[in-house]
């Protein structure tokens, strides 16, 4: 898998978890991604910098253009160095929320994308890495 | 501080949502609409989600909640315009927007609330 460019978005206040949809859209649409793709990416995108901000105190997105064969997308990394998740067979439950949320964050954004990884312990933060390819 | 307006139309409120809302703009127009439902009386609130290019559970939620409060204070929510990308996405996130009713279009939207607050 080649990596074609890379960055990161911090996501520490609540207008960060705009700036990280807007930086995902713009970069999938740059790479010719169709608008159902691109919006199920972008919704993904809000669930889980919404999760770092909320939930891991503050983070970062990473992001990679990656190339894998004749297919191009986007891989992108959410880090955070909060509580991490204690049980994640119930966090990966739909319906299930630790705050006030409705408890689709983590189980949709997964529904939303082509791949998508999670690594956690307790005390040890959260990262989670999603894909989509155009 | 930056607030989406609502305006008045007789016995009904338009809010047109027409920019990438972080969480506590949300919340703003929750807690906004409320007020204008008591102060003016209206009877209808009719919710235009036509430039929106993306809803998240968040935003689903804050939907759900001003439907669901507007009815205990006697006025229907219409959600409208909603892109089918965006329709599409909902549904596979998991949220179905139970409890709201939605029309196509503002136009659709506005004769389905007329019908609604003059038939009681």
């Amino acid at each position: 898998m080649n990596v074609c460019s890379s960055g990161t978005q911090g996501i520490h206040i609540e207008q960060d978890v705009v700036l990280a949809r807007q930086m995902a859209r713009k970069l999938a649409q740059d790479r010719g991604m169709r608008l159902i793709d691109l919006t199920k990416l972008v919704t993904a995108v809000s669930e889980l910098a919404r999760n770092t901000m909320v939930y891991g105190g503050g983070g970062d997105m990473d992001w990679e253009i990656i190339e894998d064969g004749a297919r191009t997308g986007l891989k992108l990394t959410f880090r955070d160095e909060g509580p991490g998740i204690p049980d994640l067979k119930l966090a990966m439950t739909d319906g299930w929320t630790s705050g006030g949320g409705l408890g689709l964050g983590l189980t949709g954004a997964k529904r939303l994308v082509d791949d998508f990884e999670l690594d956690t312990a307790p005390g040890a933060g959260t990262r989670v890495t999603i894909y989509k390819w155009t | 501080m930056e607030r989406i307006p609502i305006l008045q139309m007789g016995d009904f409120l338009l809010v047109t949502i027409q920019v990438d809302m972080h969480d506590q703009l949300a919340l703003t127009l929750q807690d906004d609409l409320s007020e204008r439902i008591s102060k003016t009386s209206a009877r209808g609130v009719l919710i235009d989600i036509s430039a929106l290019d993306m809803v998240d559970s968040f935003i689903g939620r804050m939907i759900g909640m001003i439907s669901g409060l507007s009815r205990i204070m006697d006025a229907e929510t219409v959600l409208v315009g909603m892109q089918p990308a965006v329709a599409i996405t909902l549904v596979e996130l998991g949220m179905t927007l139970p409890g709201v009713s939605t029309a196509l279009n503002v136009e659709r939207g506005m004769a389905l609330l007329r019908e609604r607050a003059y038939s009681q």
